[in-house]
């Protein structure tokens, strides 16, 4: 219990969220009116997965410095985890675009700059499922999942904001001042943040625990 | 008998019964919906918007997920201890 701490904090973030993210007050805005409420749970998406991801790269650096399959497990299934918040973080991105913008998809740099990304990280995916080789896949994957973050990053924090945007964050460098996040508001966001953060890490160490597993019961019947 | 015969005039009311009508009609409506009002109560689950019903199914389908994490977790921590043990 005294280790996994983290994860009763995740709980008490997260249902503290649910709740107060529907029930708190929050500025009354043409547009968006009460969907300004998707800011808790379509932001942190993007927020966990990029913590997710850094944590992933931390383990693929690792990995080359001292190669161990569990590093490279580690690293795989953070990766998948960031990938999996990504794809949701587009789902919600677009519902709520649908409702606000009038369209699924609108062609805007911060949009199509997150597909992109996704896109490459799914060739991340592809590429590891193309190897035999248990460290060969572990080698390349890893200098993949440098490469992938490294142009990731740009296509997601910096070139949206070199040109007009209507995704707030975007256009200059807005930061949070476009969100005219209200104390009302961070007192729900910044919990949210990290709560849904943390459960980013729980799920990618449940399923590196598996396949630690996995390895395990693998090697105990080949020997 | 006399009473019957005696049709009352427009405006012959008794300035008593128009007292007591007056102290009546207010709260006709009042009366009108005290038993329809009755099993609709103040409560908050049944407020107009019934967004807490809302509320309350997410945090419903939020728990029960991460109630299932919490169960996997543990599962997990019994197996690598199985397999931490047999070597």
């Amino acid at each position: 219990m005294k280790r996994n701490w983290w994860k009763a904090l995740t709980v008490v973030l997260l249902l503290y969220v649910a709740v107060a993210g529907l029930l708190m007050p929050v500025p009354r805005l043409a547009i968006l009116n009460e969907s300004i409420r998707n800011l808790y749970f379509h932001v942190p998406m993007w927020f966990g997965m990029t913590a997710i991801l850094v944590a992933s790269v931390y383990y693929s650096v690792r990995y080359l410095r001292t190669p161990t399959p569990a590093l490279d497990i580690k690293a795989h299934e953070a990766a998948r985890t960031g990938i999996l918040m990504g794809c949701v973080g587009l789902a919600t991105g677009s519902i709520w675009a649908r409702f606000t913008w009038g369209a699924w998809w609108t062609n805007d740099p911060k949009l199509n700059g997150a597909a992109i990304a996704m896109l490459i990280y799914g060739a991340y995916l592809v590429l590891r499922s193309s190897f035999t080789d248990e460290q060969q896949r572990a080698r390349v994957s890893a200098i993949y999942n440098i490469f992938a973050f490294a142009v990731a990053m740009p296509l997601f924090y910096i070139l949206p904001r070199l040109t007009d945007s209507l995704h707030p964050g975007a256009g200059g460098n807005p930061a949070f001042a476009r969100y005219d996040l209200d104390s009302d508001m961070r007192l729900v966001f910044y919990p949210a943040v990290i709560g849904w953060t943390l459960l980013a890490f729980w799920v990618a160490q449940l399923a590196t625990r598996i396949s630690v597993l996995k390895l395990k019961v693998y090697e105990k019947q080949i020997a | 008998m006399k009473s019957k015969l005696r049709s009352p005039a427009p405006g012959a009311l008794g300035p008593k019964v128009l007292l007591l009508l007056a102290l009546l009609l207010p709260v006709w409506p009042a009366l009108a919906q005290a038993p329809g009002a009755q099993p609709e109560m103040a409560e908050v689950l049944r407020q107009s918007g019934k967004i807490y019903v809302v509320v309350a199914v997410i945090a419903v389908v939020l728990a029960g997920l991460l109630l299932f994490l919490i169960s996997l977790d543990r599962k997990l921590s019994r197996l690598e201890k199985e397999i931490g043990e047999e070597r």
